[in-house]
């Protein structure tokens, strides 16, 4: 168990993450040529003016109409994709870790916090899941790949949940943690969990498009 | 569980255009127009699109098909790409002649291209931009709806949109001449003039069936003293519904007929009539093909032109229109250029009681007619008007509320909502602004008095 433990805590995090960092930067970058080659017109039109005033405006929960239409998911996927970048970045299990390599670190959460945004992430996938099943025009888009993606973010939240709380088996559960973790990692650039990095440049795009050319707002 | 809820819709309406198309298909053929296609004229918007849709579901909302059908899903946005686009991508072009023929279906008489739902999917995702690829892969395919490719044919035959030959085109203007001078002595459309101030420009169907347009436009030039001019060549039309069949080629000689024309008469700007498609042909598509980044000579909608004179005092109120009036925003000029507060200013100013409709401005319903689908014609008529239940339930409210006429500067925006208020029975009035500011406004004749 000790030898999987120090794989993982090891050369798989520092593959996970170049991976991740690489493949990202693969995406924007292929993705960059191809529209230079195939889409002249994104760069043409592109302005930043008015990309983050689409932006900005997405990111507020309430701003736009369909987000006010549709009160609880706004609430929900907004306290779910916060909590979902928030609470490993600032998780004291993970400064740690990076204090004793590295000898770095920086504000963490408070204990009890950090249990909250976590349920509030496990909540959100179950939330996001059964909505895929009980909403018509959902189930209708949703294939197996929707539901695994749910899954890869669920599964380093609910394992490191269990292993903070020492609970049963909290060692395997700890390494599954790790191991999840850096899955999702490495699927990021590869799966739809992309609209990550696309967002930005999807709404800048049609944000510049409603702004600057046809003088209306996109939201 | 996907699959459950996936029915095929087949359709029960017959369209010769697409009937006929689709038994010249063969599967080699309609997998090398789709490689075509997809590999020179898709890149990273398609690409990036349909990779970071999350399946959320959250742009059905903003579709009037999926609304007036109960929240079928089918008729979602996304539901629209899914049984298009998506099952292209999946099966690498390997469809058949029936899936073409639904594609076609969806694609055109399905969407409106009003891209409300671009302003409703978190991502931006463009959808009018993913069903205008289908449009073009049915058209390379040869399955077009017949109405539509009839109307291409005329473009492609004659410049317009309308079969108007030349020789009719001139009669129409000096006929439409002679009536308004009837009422303003000195009136003029002035013909050919070089260097005029403006050119203006109407679609086909003006001299075809509402020429008494172009008398109240050439009223409202004579009233306001405007330096204005029409040609006499073919280039004279700015619709275009070669760009909504996917005939881009086609698309763009017209706009250079119509930008050449433009410059040979050595004008300074183009004001053109109202119409919703031909802006977005002008402003934002045509001009795109042929390279330019935006129009090679200013061109500004009717309604803003309106709105110049008012403001300069050019037009002047003479008196208010009596019935109250809701006030429709046509897709392309709006959410396609933010006309929405100045078309409001000026239909307040000639209006006694103005109603809006809910939702409005660039969340405003769409007609249902644009897009090219009213110009599918009457094999799909009955499916257009059912498809905007939610429309005639918007009109409906603003009626309640004392709406009695609707204003839509769009040309096909009427004949959508004369549809809609007919089917639905809702006795309300369309109107042009023109219309009305051509019935309220202080003429010439008037003033002297």
């Amino acid at each position: 168990m000790h030898e999987i433990y120090k794989f993982v805590s090891g050369p798989l995090v520092w593959l996970a993450f170049i991976i991740f960092v690489g493949g990202s930067l693969y995406r924007l970058i292929s993705m960059a040529i191809l529209a230079k080659k195939k889409d002249g017109l994104v760069y043409e039109y592109f302005s930043l003016k008015y990309a983050f005033r689409s932006i900005y405006h997405w990111l507020i929960p309430f701003c736009s109409r369909n987000s006010q239409q549709h009160p609880w998911l706004t609430l929900v996927t907004f306290a779910f994709h916060v909590s979902l970048i928030f609470t490993p970045l600032f998780l004291l299990a993970h400064i740690i870790l990076i204090k004793e390599s590295w000898d770095i670190s920086w504000w963490f959460l408070p204990e009890g916090m950090a249990d909250f945004l976590t349920i509030v992430v496990i909540a959100g996938c179950v939330f996001l899941g059964i909505r895929r099943i009980v909403r018509p025009e959902v189930r209708y888009l949703t294939n197996t790949s929707d539901f695994i993606i749910l899954a890869l973010v669920g599964l380093p939240f609910i394992t490191g949940f269990w292993s903070f709380h020492q609970w049963p088996g909290s060692t395997f559960m700890g390494i599954l943690h790790i191991f999840s973790g850096e899955v999702l990692l490495v699927m990021i650039p590869f799966t739809r969990l992309s609209h990550m990095i696309f967002f930005p440049f999807t709404r800048g795009y049609i944000g510049s498009e409603f702004g600057a050319v046809r003088n209306v707002k996109d939201w | 569980m996907a699959e459950s809820a996936e029915k095929m819709k087949t359709s029960k309406i017959i369209d010769k255009g697409i009937e006929e198309g689709a038994a010249n298909l063969s599967s080699k053929k309609i997998e090398k127009v789709i490689h075509d296609v997809l590999q020179n004229e898709t890149g990273a918007r398609l690409k990036t699109y349909v990779e970071t849709c999350i399946h959320c579901g959250l742009c059905s909302d903003a579709c009037h098909f999926y609304l007036s059908h109960d929240k079928d899903p089918r008729y979602s946005p996304a539901g629209k790409v899914k049984q298009t686009i998506w099952k292209i991508l999946k099966a690498k072009g390997k469809v058949d002649a029936d899936f073409i023929k639904k594609a076609c279906e969806i694609a055109f008489t399905e969407c409106n291209l009003c891209r409300r739902c671009a302003m409703y999917c978190p991502f931006g995702i463009d959808v009018s931009y993913l069903i205008s690829i289908v449009r073009r892969i049915c058209f390379k395919l040869g399955v077009v709806p017949q109405y539509i490719a009839d109307t291409a044919h005329s473009h492609a035959s004659t410049l317009n949109q309308m079969w108007v030959k030349d020789d009719e085109w001139i009669d129409t203007l000096f006929w439409q001449e002679e009536e308004a001078a009837d009422e303003i002595p000195n009136l003029r459309i002035p013909v050919e003039k070089q260097g005029a101030d403006i050119f203006y420009s109407v679609i086909g169907p003006e001299p075809k069936f509402r020429s008494q347009l172009i008398y109240q436009a050439a009223v409202i030039m004579n009233t306001a003293g405007v330096n204005w001019t029409m040609p006499a060549t073919p280039g004279w039309d700015n619709s275009d519904m070669c760009m909504y069949i996917g005939e881009n080629e086609m698309m763009g000689r017209l706009k250079k007929a119509y930008f050449d024309t433009a410059m040979r008469l050595k004008v300074k700007r183009i004001v053109m009539g109202e119409c919703g498609h031909a802006f977005r042909s002008i402003y934002d598509q045509g001009n795109r093909w042929l390279g330019w980044k935006m129009p090679p000579i200013p061109v500004i909608h009717a309604i803003e032109f309106y709105y110049e004179l008012l403001k300069e005092g050019k037009i002047r109120v003479a008196k208010k229109y009596e019935k109250g009036v809701t006030f429709h925003d046509p897709c392309n000029i709006v959410r396609g250029r933010g006309l929405h507060e100045m078309a409001r200013y000026v239909t307040k100013a000639f209006t006694r009681e103005f109603i809006e409709m809910h939702p409005n401005r660039e969340h405003n319903y769409c007609c249902c007619a644009g897009g090219g689908v009213i110009n599918c014609g009457p094999p799909f008529k009955k499916k257009r008007v059912e498809g905007d239940r939610i429309k005639a339930e918007q009109l409906f409210a603003a009626k309640s509320r004392g709406a009695e006429t609707i204003i839509a500067p769009c040309h096909n925006c009427h004949g959508g909502l004369e549809d809609i208020v007919h089917h639905y029975g809702l006795g309300m009035e369309i109107k042009f602004l023109g219309d009305i500011i051509y019935e309220c406004m202080e003429k010439p004749e008037s003033m002297g008095e």
